[in-house]
């Protein structure tokens, strides 16, 4: 609990044990602690904003200790009273660790509140006493929550409650998490009329969003929670990372700046270094370790790593005992992490709110600057750095909209509403339409979702005798029997597990096969393996491992004797660009007066890069053609990211294919796109055969985008996600643990039934819509094509430009995508034809 | 669902899109279905049809699409009416559990025994369906000893000649440069041959698996895989070159 002792104390609504305790301690409440807490009292909720370290936490709390003191405490014997205070974080570590903050100033001022947690980690018995005997507060997540109000004793349990206080909300509304958290503040609503909401927010982009998201949303009218404003804190200071080495072109390992990284953690206490993907967690760890001549206490952290291994480093931390953590987002959220006093960001960061929340890590007192220092790992990311050094001086914000809430998860929570009691549909309709995410839903959709709740809602109308929830004869919906109400608790959330398997290191005996048993080092993703053949070599956990085979859900890897992976690495979690950043680097590269804050050796590039081509305006898409070796190359600078671009670059080929340009393969980064092609692509263009414009325009949205989503394996994987949160497919099943592995390979074969047979289906719609927004992006990549229709510029080159080096460079590095068919078969089964006739000598020789 | 496609396409030449297999000397024909067609005899092999698998799921609370039976046997009426065989043996694992036939909905029952009409059908019991099938054309059998061969749900760890079995789900994967492609195939070394799984939500078991170890002489063993419209032949030694 942070306070100051700067005088900015007033005669105030603050009862005298508060009052009393500031002063013991030579502190005073600050201001917008005071003013939230005599808004609160005047029955308005409120979301407040300000920066870590400035005591929002407290100021939660105040108007709901405040009242409590002026309640008293109930007298055993008294009628039951429900919770008054509940508390709902991101994470249940941050629950425990306000659990033991809180409790403190509590005891020390004698006041008359109870205040527990209530997470997936409290024992069974502990949760049955809760019931029975509610805190006065209580912490918890919005997946506990969702299980607290599907119970048939909410009405009970939620009668009494005041405030809803939530901590870090910026970061729980985006996700479907939000969406399902909404919809518990829509029931918690109607179990509580008068409760109040307490929003608690890092800087955002659309403060409107969040606190329209805290108010009850009643038709033709616009509710929101009133605003407080936090003091905005000592500025950061950040440097970019001037290195006297040469600043490679491409990469993400930002290998050549390893000394003074190194000479950096040297001179600070303790450094929290973040990378983006946990293969840069890797490659990084590695890396420091190999020059770490002190041999400084140097950890890694990230969510595929062993839980035991990170609570050891989560420990290691909290005591100081460490100089550096290698880290990724796993340790983005405002838990306490001991005395951090320098971030190093290495690689860029993505986006300007990202790295103004990871700086926010290192020294918890608001009043003493940050510092952070960023490690750009090419040239590219050095203006990526810069835009993102200059909007944070600037205080831009490009955290992502909210989006409208998401249909699996409505299904969800209907269902467990019904598990709650039998529901009126109409009821139900209104209750969920007061959450701002689902002001807008359709009547009719919401039909829908029922339907799909009760029996699939398919067309094909065979299910009847199977439905989950009936119409009763007074026309509420109510669940079928126990077994569904099980089944619901146990699927429900919205996190769903990738399909992972074990890593476990085995050895090879002295007759070559493997040993059993070894440690397991952690989990990687099912689908980073199917990439792999035995013998390729990969880095995790620090160690350049063998990949030697999967047997049941583990994958046997061995310890390898070289030092350079073959496969780049396992890249878990890859965050692009944001469209503010990508504006910001486009501004710079149309604008050579903004160079002058760049090292010489990326001025000369650029320059060199203006002489034999050009840079694009702001506005305009370069588009590049060459020929290198007896290939034609494109390259397409357009700056969205690299999900987007990958996108394009699937939708481009096919269009090329199309045009009988011959393209064999593209590679995608997160500012251009390369094609190449047998064909001289640029002549083609020249002869506008296509046309760049036809070749860009927006209509490959359409029928080319519909064909290629038939196949494409990144819509199999959303649609499995809708499944698991809509209920369609266990995640898990009572007595019966199904492993990721089996659930992935049904879930591909019933979308591809379920697309076949009944294309409009609900959950296909869910699905599409969460395809747009996520791994395809297809929603920036459309704005993208409106964007520079009619500011397409082609440059005809003999040569490879300097701008189009680094995505070169990604050729050959980058697994080529594209996706593989019947040609690959064709290719193998030729082979057999021609060895069959003799024409082919032995495949080992020939390779 | 390419073979959906295929099998409502009007293809002229079918035999270039299959492939030719001898087993324990008994020439067989493995379709782009996932059928194997026995043109001595006029016998249509097909097996897992996992009939109701979507159903079976939703008996258990899982309300996945009941789609599944209708396509699988769409594919099935097709691979009929393009070979006319005299008798149907089907493999196993029929249904996907145990009552699946009994609640058959009456729609899907009526395109069986229309299939059935003026053909035997012999099902084979599999581990799903051990109780054989009810209220449907046709007869129940553990084993089928018919024209040299030997038809039965799970292939036998003994000897194996001349064993035509499923049960598996033999799929494989064909690697080349970067690129691989999984797809279900008829696996044979000539002794024994291995059926592909019919049923259309079905998944694959690599050949590569310990399931399949012992089964064939990998020198001689060729995975004739389901690629989009037509068979494709590989050789084991060839698949991940």
């Amino acid at each position: 609990m942070n306070a100051t002792d700067s005088a900015t104390a007033r005669p105030g609504p603050l009862p005298k044990p508060f009052t009393d305790w500031f002063a013991a301690r030579g502190w005073a409440p600050r201001a917008h602690q005071l003013e939230l807490l005599e808004r609160a009292r005047a029955g308005e909720s409120l979301l407040l904003i300000a920066p870590t370290g400035a005591g929002k936490t407290l100021a939660g709390f105040l108007p709901s200790l405040t009242d409590l003191v002026a309640r008293g405490r109930v007298p055993p014997g008294s009628a039951f009273t429900g919770i008054h205070t509940l508390y709902i974080s991101p994470l249940k570590a941050l629950a425990v660790d306000i659990e033991r903050n809180l409790a403190k100033p509590i005891e020390e001022m004698r006041l008359p509140v109870t205040i527990e947690t209530r997470t997936g980690d409290t024992p069974q018995s502990k949760r049955q006493r809760q019931r029975l005997n509610p805190p006065d507060i209580l912490l918890t997540t919005p997946e506990q929550l969702a299980l607290l109000i599907a119970n048939g004793e909410a009405p009970r349990f939620f009668k009494d409650l005041k405030f809803v206080v939530f901590d870090e909300l910026h970061s729980l509304v985006t996700s479907k998490r939000g969406h399902l958290l909404a919809l518990g503040l829509a029931r918690l609503r109607r179990l509580a009329p008068g409760l109040q909401t307490i929003g608690l927010s890092a800087t955002v982009a659309e403060p409107m969003d969040l606190r329209r998201w805290l108010a009850g949303q009643v038709p033709g009218e616009d509710n929101h929670a009133g605003l407080v404003l936090g003091p905005s804190g000592a500025k950061p200071i950040i440097t970019i990372l001037k290195s006297e080495e040469h600043i490679p072109w491409s990469g993400h390992s930002a290998r050549y700046a390893m000394p003074e990284v190194y000479q950096a953690i040297r001179e600070h206490r303790t450094a929290l270094l973040f990378v983006n993907t946990r293969s840069q967690a890797e490659m990084l760890f590695q890396e420091l370790w190999r020059i770490n001549e002190e041999t400084l206490p140097i950890a890694l952290h990230h969510g595929s790593l062993d839980v035991a291994q990170r609570r050891k480093v989560e420990a290691a931390m909290a005591e100081n005992r460490l100089r550096a953590v290698v880290a990724t987002s796993t340790l983005d959220l405002g838990i306490d992490w001991g005395d951090v006093d320098l971030v190093i960001h290495v690689g860029a960061p993505k986006g300007a709110s990202r790295l103004a929340q990871r700086i926010g890590r290192a020294n918890h007192r608001m009043d003493e600057p940050s510092r952070a220092i960023l490690v750009p790992a090419n040239r590219f990311e050095v203006m990526e750095c810069q835009a993102a050094l200059d909007a944070n001086y600037l205080g831009a914000q490009d955290t992502p909209p909210m989006t409208a809430g998401a249909l699996d998860v409505l299904a969800q929570h209907v269902l467990g509403m019904a598990c709650a009691a039998a529901f009126d549909e109409d009821a139900l309709f209104a209750e969920i339409s007061s959450a701002a995410s689902y002001a807008v839903l359709p009547r009719e959709t919401f039909s829908r979702v029922v339907q799909f709740v009760a029996t699939g809602g398919y067309a094909l109308k065979t299910y009847e005798r199977y439905a989950k929830i009936r119409k009763t004869k007074e026309g509420l919906w109510r669940v079928s029997n126990l077994q569904v109400a099980q089944q619901y608790r146990l699927n429900l959330g919205t996190i769903v597990e990738m399909p992972m398997l074990n890593l476990r290191l085995v050895k090879r005996n002295a007759r070559g096969s493997l040993g059993r048993g070894g440690a397991a080092l952690g989990k990687v993703e099912e689908y980073f393996l199917e990439t792999m053949a035995p013998g390729d070599t990969f880095l995790f956990s620090g160690k350049v491992l063998r990949f030697e085979g999967i047997r049941e859900n583990e994958c046997l890897v061995s310890q390898a004797f070289s030092q350079d992976p073959k496969v780049p690495a396992y890249a878990g979690g890859k965050f692009p660009l944001s469209t503010y950043l990508a504006e910001q680097v486009r501004t710079m590269l149309a604008d050579p007066d903004r160079w002058r804050a760049l090292p010489g050796q990326v001025r000369d590039w650029l320059s060199i890069q203006s002489d034999v081509s050009m840079l694009p305006r702001r506005d305009e898409l370069l588009i590049e053609t060459f020929p290198r070796g007896s290939r034609h190359y494109m390259v397409i600078y357009a700056f969205e990211g690299r999900l987007a671009h990958q996108t394009l670059g699937m939708l481009l080929t096919r269009r090329l294919e199309r045009a009988g340009l011959k393209p064999l393969g593209f590679v995608a980064t997160d500012y251009s796109l390369a094609i190449w092609a047998l064909d001289d692509l640029g002549a083609a263009f020249r002869a506008r055969r296509p046309s760049l414009g036809g070749l860009f325009d927006e209509d490959m949205l359409g029928d080319d985008l519909e064909a290629w989503l038939d196949e494409s394996w990144m819509l199999k994987r959303t649609f499995r996600n809708c499944a698991v949160i809509a209920g369609l497919i266990d995640q898990r099943h009572p007595g019966k643990e199904k492993t990721g592995r089996q659930v992935t390979v049904s879930a591909d074969l019933i979308y591809d039934v379920l697309r076949s047979h009944e294309p409009d289906h609900i959950l296909l719609e869910a699905t599409r819509h969460d395809a747009a927004t996520g791994l395809l992006d297809i929603e920036r990549l459309g704005f993208m094509l409106a964007r520079i229709k009619g500011h397409i510029t082609h440059r005809t080159l003999d040569r490879i430009s300097p701008l189009a080096i680094p995505v070169m460079l990604e050729i050959g590095r980058e697994t080529v995508s594209g996706e593989a068919h019947d040609a690959v078969l064709a290719e193998a089964a030729e082979d057999l034809i021609a060895e069959a006739l003799g024409e082919l000598a032995a495949p080992e020789t020939e390779r | 669902m390419n073979r959906l496609a295929l099998a409502n396409a009007d293809v002229q030449d079918f035999g270039a899109l299959t492939a030719r297999a001898v087993v324990a000397g008994v020439e067989a024909v493995c379709d782009p279905f996932g059928a194997l067609y026995l043109p001595a005899t006029r016998l249509l092999v097909i097996s897992d049809l996992h009939l109701e698998k979507g159903a079976a799921f939703a008996r258990r609370g899982m309300l996945l699409p009941p789609y599944d039976t209708l396509a699988t046997l769409r594919i099935l009426e097709a691979v009929i009416a393009r070979h006319d065989p005299a008798i149907v043996v089907s493999l196993g694992d029929n249904f996907h559990d145990r009552v699946g036939s009994v609640h058959l909905p009456e729609i899907f029952r009526q395109r069986i025994e229309a299939m059935a009409r003026g053909r035997d059908w012999i099902w084979i019991n599999g581990n799903h369906d051990p109780d054989g099938t009810t209220g449907l054309p046709g007869q129940s059998a553990d084993e089928l000893h018919y024209a040299g061969l030997i038809f039965r749900h799970e292939p036998s760890l003994a000897d194996g000649a001349g064993e035509i079995a499923g049960h598996l789900h033999p799929s494989a994967t064909v690697r080349r440069r970067d690129k691989s492609v999984r797809r279900p195939c008829f696996a044979t070394d000539g002794r024994r041959l291995l059926m592909p799984a019919f049923g259309v939500t079905t998944g694959g078991l690599d050949l590569r698996h310990r399931a399949m170890a012992g089964l064939f002489e990998r020198e001689t063993l060729v995975a004739h895989l389901l690629g989009r419209d037509r068979i494709y032949s590989v050789r084991f030694a060839n698949l991940l070159a």
